[in-house]
């Protein structure tokens, strides 16, 4: 789901609403979020999740191409933790799907063509 | 003091002429939504701030910190946040110790 697609699900929920006002919602909804962690500020939201801020340490860091060093600031790097709400709901969609599909032949064949995505994922953790 | 639901209701008030009723829920639903998506399996991609991605973690072993038992972490499907270019730059140069 993309941004405009939100604001397309909630102009249609909120239809007593102009389009335009919704847009203008969506876009002042996450503007003041990224005012605040750019001030430093936290993000608390029940049941979906806060943001904060994690500091990364100066380091010395090379420049790929020519092996210099160079020295890199320390800096600060947003952070999502996600809450109980959503972990739970998240989650408990997942195994109902592990739990529903046993998988037939046809499945077998898709998973097959699947599994260099799937080693990706792994090896990029 | 952190950012709460209620302010950024209270900011749509105040910015867009919003009533407070519309204002909440508009706040409440664009939450409600973005875990909806995620619930469905959904990647959710909000340009200029970051995206909400899904990965699926495979079952490990694990241990009752208080027991020391040893019982398996099953395989579950957990939500992780990249941050967008823009906001890691405006992050970024936020030079405080308070968070």
């Amino acid at each position: 789901m993309t941004k405009s697609e939100l604001i397309d699900i909630l102009a249609a929920e909120q239809d007593h609403l102009p389009y335009k006002d919704v847009e203008e919602a969506v876009r002042k909804i996450l503007e003041r979020m990224s005012t605040a962690l750019a001030s430093g500020e936290r993000i608390e939201i029940r049941g979906f999740g806060s943001f904060s801020l994690h500091y990364r340490p100066p380091r010395i860091g090379r420049n790929p191409k020519t092996g210099d060093s160079v020295s890199l600031a320390g800096k600060h790097v947003p952070h999502f933790k996600p809450g109980k709400e959503l972990r739970d709901r998240v989650n408990q969609a997942f195994q109902t799907t592990l739990d529903s599909q046993p998988p037939t032949s046809e499945d077998q064949d898709a998973l097959i063509e699947d599994e260099p995505d799937r080693l990706q994922v792994a090896a990029s953790r | 003091m952190a950012l709460t639901k209620a302010e950024m209701a209270e900011h749509l008030f105040e910015e867009l002429g919003l009533n407070k009723r519309e204002a909440k829920d508009i706040v409440e639903m664009f939450f409600e939504e973005i875990r909806t998506a995620l619930e469905r399996g959904e990647q959710v991609k909000l340009s200029g701030f970051g995206n909400f991605d899904l990965r699926e973690k495979k079952e490990r072993p694990g241990r009752n910190p208080k027991t020391g038992e040893e019982i398996p972490i099953t395989a579950r499907r957990v939500v992780t946040f990249r941050p967008g270019q823009k906001l890691k730059s405006r992050v970024e140069a936020y030079a405080g110790t308070d968070r």
